[in-house]
């Protein structure tokens, strides 16, 4: 081999490194900025119209004036009775994966796929499953049991449970990582102590991964505040008169009227202001409950290593 | 000794042990109950399309010019009488046809839901997903991918630290939002970098034709800029920007489940870092890039809001990517609200809905059992 052609080979070798190297690099900063001006265009347009007012106000002459607080409420008691819901589910199935389940029995395996499976579904087939489910055939069979007309119609009750379907598998997740953080010598000791396999569970393992359910049910909230398919057809509607005052009620969602004033406002130009501050409102939520959930892993995290 | 203890044991105690644990088991099993729950109800919605029990389905006998199309919708017309009159010629023969013809009817090319001769063609809708899926992992899977490698790889540990939350971040930015990004920016800078990118395209095209006759009208076809505002392009960006965090976090973690060993064999034998990075530590972690794309087509898939708030929502059929389209899934989300419940109409909008639960079963299932399988068993001995 002539000298030439290794000099030649090597200065092709240095081009390709720099791709390489750079590609990479250029999309991860890429990503980053970009990421960061999303938020930053969201701050921008959204703060100016942030106030007390906003937040405490209901929305006046179509949404060009006035706030967003009926719609704050009922997101808020939306996701309260959706993780009453489903964090005791989820936590049960978590104690299950984690303490009782034989990791390579068909059991564990299906409830495993079944979880990630859940995760997987799009959250419009769980609009439609609260549409068939809870509405059609639970509602409809209250009624007909009852002789009342309410519980087939679109409610808060029914938007909650088809949120925490959803959610299910992020409060699963997270309490089960928690569980496994908590020492085995624990276990150990009280089993020791002549305690039984639950009054382990119960008054030992759950009590250490209290946070850990905590991280759970915020991780869960923070999913539910935002996601508006599942709840455009099981509840959520864009104006009422009053708050809403029972399970049967129908409520105001904050994602269901971003959406609705961005595509369907009369006068989208005069109600655009008050959009980015509703929209801002809902990242706030949605992010001040993710970086709460990750402190507290962080913490967790951090005193079991 | 332990039979003793076990003896100690009141018996209201080993009554509690055996509750718990099989109450827990039972609450444990309502993840994979769910699971078919969610098949049978949305099946059962969709029920009238699949099993013909649709009223509108319902072969018209001549009974049913009083009485039993009270809850048909012609009913509702001011020329009662006339629908009657029309109606009544038909003979069995044409019944027949009307019959058959909703399979035909859902394969083919128009989607009119509403109007006196509603078109149910579902292939539009399908076509539509189908772009706006592809044009988000386009976009989205090089960039999560080299950014992921980036991070695994290159990236110093503090800025490791620092990439990996900041993507979470777009992970937790709701799809509406998202979706609202896209209707008030992404759509104004589409519009103004496509003008510019035209006779780019144009010029691609015909550098095409010269060597692939067929490529050139086709890619003409697919890559022409069309006048409106929202598109396949602009709804595939925005799913792009809900897909970059799940591809991103996935391979990030499979490249890093790599052993170091690897890294620190292919470095030994005088590979430089990018060599080990693409030719050693990519391939070994390849199952799970693969699960991670397969996830986001999932996501991708799926998405209503997005989709609904930026594509347009034309069921157009036409591969320009630069046309709105309106995906299955937004046809849900929009159509569902307003139709009649029980109609043709509606079991027809769960039945989209059971499509796209059964590609989300499917997908999740290649990576449940195959790709993670492989993962498992190829790191067992490392």
């Amino acid at each position: 081999m002539n000298p030439e052609s290794v000099a030649h080979k090597k200065n092709n070798k240095r081009f390709i490194e720099y791709f390489a190297k750079g590609v990479p690099a250029f999309s991860a900063y890429a990503l980053i900025i970009l990421i960061i001006l999303m938020l930053a265009h969201f701050i921008w347009h959204g703060l100016p119209g942030l106030s007390w007012a906003f937040l405490t106000e209901a929305p006046r002459n179509n949404n060009t004036e006035g706030g967003i607080f009926p719609a704050i409420y009922g997101t808020v008691i939306l996701v309260f009775i959706m993780s009453l819901l489903g964090v005791p589910i989820g936590t049960a199935t978590a104690v299950y994966l984690s303490e009782y389940a034989k990791q390579s029995s068909i059991f564990a395996r299906s409830v495993r796929f079944g979880v990630n499976t859940l995760a997987g579904v799009p959250s419009i087939v769980f609009g439609l499953f609260g549409v068939g489910f809870f509405m059609q055939f639970i509602g409809k069979g209250i009624d007909t049991t009852l002789g009342s007309d309410i519980w087939s119609k679109p409610s808060l009750l029914w938007s909650a449970a088809t949120l925490s379907v959803l959610t299910l598998p992020v409060v699963i997740v997270s309490v089960e990582e928690a569980l496994r953080t908590v020492p085995h010598e624990l276990r150990a000791a009280s089993l020791a102590l002549g305690a039984t396999k639950w009054q382990t569970i119960w008054k030992v393992v759950l009590p250490n991964s209290l946070t850990g359910i905590l991280t759970g049910s915020i991780l869960a909230i923070g999913r539910g505040a935002g996601e508006v398919a599942p709840v455009i057809f099981v509840g959520a509607v864009y104006s009422l008169p009053e708050l809403p005052s029972s399970l049967t009620d129908q409520f105001m969602h904050m994602g269901y009227h971003i959406y609705v004033l961005a595509t369907q406002s009369p006068n989208a130009a005069e109600a655009l202001p008050l959009q980015y501050s509703s929209t801002l409102v809902l990242l706030l939520l949605a992010f001040s409950l993710n970086i709460t959930a990750g402190l507290i892993r962080m913490r967790i995290r951090k005193n079991n290593s | 000794m332990a039979q003793f203890l076990h003896k100690k044991r009141p018996k209201s105690q080993i009554i509690t042990e055996f509750l718990a644990e099989w109450g827990i088991r039972v609450t444990a099993s309502f993840s994979i109950v769910i699971i078919f729950l969610i098949f049978i109800f949305v099946f059962r919605e969709a029920g009238g399309l699949i099993f013909g029990t649709a009223k509108e389905l319902k072969p018209k006998v001549e009974k049913n010019i009083e009485g039993a199309d009270d809850l048909k919708p012609e009913i509702y017309n001011p020329e009662t009488g006339e629908i009657v009159t029309i109606k009544e010629p038909k003979s069995t023969s044409t019944k027949k046809k009307e019959k058959k013809s909703i399979w035909e009817n859902l394969a083919g090319d128009i989607w009119q839901p509403v109007g006196k001769e509603p078109k149910y063609g579902i292939m539009p809708l399908l076509l539509g997903t189908l772009k706006v899926t592809l044009v988000a992992l386009f976009l989205a899977t090089p960039l999560s991918i080299f950014a992921a490698i980036y991070s695994a790889f290159f990236a110093t540990r503090r800025l490791r630290e620092w990439i990996k939350p900041t993507v979470e971040i777009l992970a937790g930015f709701p799809s509406v939002v998202l979706g609202f990004f896209c209707l008030v920016t992404i759509v104004k800078g589409v519009n103004f970098i496509t003008t510019f990118i035209q006779p780019g395209l144009d010029a691609f095209a015909s550098g095409l034709g010269t060597i692939m006759p067929f490529a050139d009208t086709f890619f003409r076809e697919a890559f022409t800029i069309s006048e409106f505002h929202y598109s396949s392009f602009v709804g595939g960006i925005g799913l792009g920007l809900a897909v970059i965090p799940i591809i991103f976090t996935i391979t990030e973690d499979a490249l890093s489940a790599v052993p170091k060993s690897y890294r620190e064999a292919s470095l030994a034998l005088g590979a430089s870092e990018w060599e080990t990075a693409f030719k050693v530590m990519l391939p070994a972690a390849l199952p799970g890039v693969v699960a991670a794309v397969l996830l986001g087509i999932g996501r991708a898939f799926g998405e209503t809001m997005i989709a609904l708030m930026a594509t347009g929502n034309a069921a157009l059929m036409s591969w320009n990517i630069f046309h709105p389209v309106r995906t299955l899934a937004a046809t849900i989300g929009s159509e569902t609200g307003e139709v009649q419940w029980g109609s043709l109409h509606y079991n027809i909008l769960f039945f989209l809905g059971i499509l796209l639960f059964i590609v989300s079963f499917t997908i999740n299932a290649i990576t449940e059992l195959f790709v993670k399988k492989y993962l498992a068993k190829k790191f067992q001995g490392a």
